[in-house]
C-alpha cells in the first residue's frame, strides 16, 4: 500500500523519537513576525540559548503594521516598540528579515508563497495558526505557540504526535461566482469548526486540479476554522508552474532536482486515508456566515437559523448566543442584512488573483453611501502588481481606500478597527466576537467579490446579482 | 529539563459553558501588543466581562463565588482560533492549573502541554453534573487527577481522557520538551542535511 503526502512527509521529518512517546519533528522553514515571536527570544536568551539555524527562519511584520502610515515611528507606541524588537532580534541572531523598506514586506502566509520560501515536502511552522495556507503546495504547514517557537529557533525541531489523514474530494463544477472561498466555507459549514481536530486535511478532486495556487491558498488557509491543524493539495505541474523563479526557489539543475523530489512526495494512489468525505462542487454555492463561529454559515440564498432548528440542546445555546451577539433576526434572509464596513484583504483573500477579480466587477460601481470599504494588499509585492495594473486606481474610484501591506481589519491589531457595533462585509477568516478591533463588532465572512457586491449595495448581496459574475475573465 | 512532575491539580472550579470558545475571546488581540506575557492574567476574558465603558458585566470569571478557582471548566473545541499563546498564559497568570472540557482545540492543547497546563476532556454528561455542583456549592474541592486521569469532587468522580503522551510528560516533569529537543541536535541537523538545507 502505498503513502499519502501526510505520511511521507512525517517520516522524512521524524527526527528522533522522544521519551513521552512523542516525535522530535525537523522543522525545515520557520517563519515569525512580531507578535507570537518576541517572547520567545526572550525565553532564549534567559536560557542562554542560540537560534540552531538563523538561515532556516524568516521574519516580516504584519499584524500591528498601520496600513495608511508608512513611516516609523508608528503612532502607536506599543506597536512601534513591537517592530523594534523584532528588527533587533532579526539582527541579533542572524535572521533574514522582510523589513518595511524591503520592498517584500507583508502578511507572513502570501510572503513565504511569492518568494519561494514555501516549498512541497516540505515542514513549515509559524507562530500563526493560518500557516496552513502554505499546504497549498504539498508542505505540511501547521501553527504553534510561543513556546513552540522557541523549540524551534533553539532546535529547528519540536515536539509533535502525529495526525490522521481524511481526504476531501471536490468534484464537478463549480458554478459561476462561486469561487475557493465559497468552497472552504462550505465545507467548514458542512464538517463544524471542531470537525477537523486530530486530522491533516488532504483536499483534492478536479475542482482542485484546475484552482490556481492562489485558490488553493485560500482553502488551505482556512482549514484551521475547521479544526484541522494543517491542510494540503498534492503538488503538481500547477505548483511547479509558480514556484519556478521565485527567489528562493532552486535554480538550473537544482530545480530539475527539486520537482522530482516535489513529485514524489504526493500521495500514492493506493495511500491509506483514515477517513475520506465527498464534496459535489455544484452543492456550493457563493457563502456567508451569520454567526460567531466560522462554521455558521448559509448560502447567500439561506436564512438565518432560528433557535427551533438546532439538533441539539448545545447547538440550540450557540445559535442563540450568536443571534444575540449578531442582532440578526432569526428566520430571515441573510441577503439584504446592512453593512458598514467591507474589507478585502487577509491571509485568505488579499493576493493578486482576489484583487484583480473584485476590480473586475467593481469597474463602474461605487461602494453605497455610509459604507467604509477598504481594500488592503497581501504584501507590498501584491501592492506593487496590483498598482502596476492600476487596479488601485479601480478600488479609488469605487470609493474604496486603497491601503498598504498588513494583517490590518482581519483581527485590527492596527488602527483598522470596526466602531462599536458595525457590522463588516470581510472575505477575511474569522467571524469570533470582537475578532475586528470593537468587543461588539459584527463580522459576516464572504468571498472578496461577495463584499465588494455588499459593499456597492450596503448590504449582504448576491455577487451574481449585483454583477454580471460568471462572464469568462478578462486577460 | 527537571521540572516539577504534575500529578494532580485541586482547587476550587469555574464552569464557563459554551462551545467553540476561541482564543480571541479568551484574550482579545488588543492586549496582544506586549513583548512579555507579563500581565495578561487581567485581560483574561476581558471582552466577555467587561460592558464597553469598562464596567463588569454578568460572568463567571466576575461572580464572586468563583474567585480564586484554579481549574477552569467549558464545553467542546475549547481555544479554537488563533495560535496566541498568550490565551494559555492569561489563563495560567490569572491563576488556573488545568481545564477540563468536553474537547480541545489542537494548538491550544498543544501550547499547555509545553507550560504544563493538564487539558483533559469528559463527557458533556460529566460536565454538567460538575458544573451543576459547583453552581450549588462554588467551594467544592475538585482534584484533576492526571495520572489516573480521573476527576474527583465531592463524593462524585468521573473518567476523562488526556492523551498518553501529554499524561507521560506532566506526571514524569518533561512537559518542557526544550532539554530532550536540544540533545537530539546532532539528529536534527542530520535530517536537515538529508533534506539539502544544511
Amino acid at each position: 500500500m502505498g503513502k499519502s503526502l501526510y505520511e511521507k512527509v512525517w517520516e522524512s521529518h521524524a527526527a528522533a523519537q522522544l521519551s513521552n512517546g512523542q516525535t522530535q519533528l525537523l522543522i525545515d522553514t520557520h517563519l515569525i513576525h512580531e507578535v507570537t515571536s518576541p517572547q520567545a527570544f526572550g525565553m532564549l536568551r534567559d536560557l542562554g540559548l542560540k537560534v540552531r539555524h538563523p538561515e532556516r527562519t524568516f521574519a516580516t511584520v504584519d499584524h500591528i503594521v498601520p496600513t495608511d502610515q508608512f513611516e516609523e515611528p508608528f503612532s502607536d507606541p506599543l506597536a512601534d516598540a513591537m517592530i523594534k524588537e523584532l528588527r533587533k532580534n532579526a539582527q541579533e541572531f542572524g535572521i533574514t528579515y522582510f523589513d518595511l523598506k524591503s520592498g517584500k514586506q507583508g502578511i507572513v502566509h502570501v510572503v513565504g508563497p511569492e518568494q519561494g520560501i514555501t516549498q512541497p515536502g516540505t515542514t513549515i511552522a509559524c507562530g500563526d495558526s493560518h500557516t496552513a495556507t502554505h499546504g497549498a503546495f504539498g508542505a505540511i504547514a501547521f501553527g504553534i505557540g510561543t513556546t513552540q517557537v522557541r523549540d524551534v529557533l533553539a532546535s529547528q525541531s519540536m515536539a509533535m504526535s502525529k495526525l490522521k489523514v481524511r481526504r476531501i474530494t471536490v468534484s464537478g463544477d463549480l458554478g459561476p461566482g462561486v469561487y475557493a472561498k465559497d468552497v472552504i466555507l462550505h465545507i467548514i459549514a458542512q464538517l463544524g469548526a471542531k470537525g477537523g481536530i486530530g486530522y491533516a486535511y488532504e483536499f483534492g478532486g478536479d475542482v482542485f486540479d484546475r484552482f490556481t495556487m492562489e485558490e488553493r491558498m485560500t482553502v488551505c488557509n482556512m482549514t484551521i476554522e475547521g479544526g484541522a491543524r494543517c491542510g494540503y493539495v498534492n503538488p503538481d505541474e500547477t505548483t511547479f508552474a509558480y514556484l519556478k523563479g521565485k527567489p528562493y526557489c532552486p535554480q538550473g539543475d537544482d530545480w530539475d532536482n527539486a520537482v522530482a523530489a516535489w513529485k514524489a512526495v504526493a500521495s500514492d494512489a493506493d495511500c491509506h486515508y483514515d477517513d475520506v468525505v465527498e464534496i459535489r462542487a455544484e452543492d456550493i454555492a457563493p457563502s456567508v456566515t451569520w454567526g460567531v463561529s466560522p462554521d455558521q454559515g448559509v448560502p447567500i440564498s439561506g436564512h438565518i437559523p432560528r433557535v427551533e432548528d438546532a439538533s441539539t440542546p448545545a447547538e440550540k445555546v450557540s445559535i442563540q448566543e450568536a443571534l444575540d451577539y449578531m442582532k440578526l433576526e432569526p428566520g430571515a434572509p441573510i441577503k439584504g442584512t446592512p453593512i458598514d464596513v467591507a474589507f478585502v484583504g487577509s491571509c485568505t483573500n488579499g493576493r493578486l488573483s482576489d484583487f484583480r477579480e473584485v476590480a473586475r466587477y467593481l469597474k463602474g460601481h461605487h461602494v453605497a453611501e455610509g459604507v467604509k470599504a477598504i481594500a488592503v494588499p497581501g504584501s507590498q509585492v501584491v501592492a506593487a502588481l496590483c498598482e502596476k495594473e492600476g487596479l488601485d486606481e479601480i478600488f479609488r474610484e469605487a470609493g474604496f481606500e486603497w491601503r498598504g501591506a498588513g494583517c490590518s481589519m482581519c483581527l485590527a491589531m492596527n488602527p483598522d478597527k470596526l466602531i462599536g457595533d458595525q457590522l463588516c462585509a470581510s472575505s477575511s477568516n474569522r467571524n469570533f466576537k470582537g475578532r475586528q478591533g470593537s468587543p461588539i463588532g459584527r463580522t459576516i465572512l464572504m468571498s472578496p467579490v461577495m463584499v465588494a457586491a455588499a459593499a456597492v449595495r450596503g448590504s449582504v448581496s448576491d455577487a451574481r446579482e449585483v454583477f454580471e459574475v460568471g462572464t469568462p475573465a478578462a486577460v | 529539563m527537571a521540572l516539577d512532575p504534575i500529578k494532580q491539580v485541586s482547587g476550587r472550579a469555574v464552569p464557563v459553558p459554551g462551545s467553540d470558545i476561541d482564543t480571541d475571546r479568551i484574550i482579545p488581540a488588543r492586549f496582544m501588543k506586549c513583548v512579555t506575557f507579563d500581565g495578561l492574567g487581567e485581560y483574561l476574558f476581558f471582552d466577555a466581562r467587561h460592558e464597553e465603558d469598562g464596567t463588569p458585566k454578568e460572568h463567571p470569571l466576575n461572580d464572586e463565588r468563583f474567585q480564586g478557582a484554579s481549574i477552569f471548566v467549558s464545553g467542546v473545541n475549547f481555544g479554537c482560533g488563533s495560535s496566541r499563546e498568550h490565551a494559555p498564559q492569561a489563563l495560567y497568570r490569572a491563576g488556573f492549573r488545568a481545564v477540563i472540557a468536553e474537547s480541545f482545540a489542537e494548538i491550544f492543547f498543544g501550547n499547555c502541554a509545553t507550560l504544563g497546563i493538564p487539558c483533559v476532556t469528559g463527557t458533556s454528561e460529566d460536565i454538567a453534573a460538575l458544573s451543576q455542583a459547583l453552581d450549588a456549592d462554588p467551594g467544592l474541592d475538585v482534584t484533576v487527577d492526571v495520572e489516573k486521569a480521573r476527576v474527583f469532587y465531592g463524593d462524585q468522580q468521573f473518567p476523562v481522557h488526556i492523551p498518553e503522551t501529554a499524561q507521560d510528560a506532566l506526571v514524569s516533569g518533561r512537559w518542557d520538551p526544550i532539554g530532550e529537543l536540544l540533545e537530539n541536535s546532532d539528529k536534527v541537523d542530520a535530517c536537515l542535511a538529508r533534506h539539502g538545507l544544511a
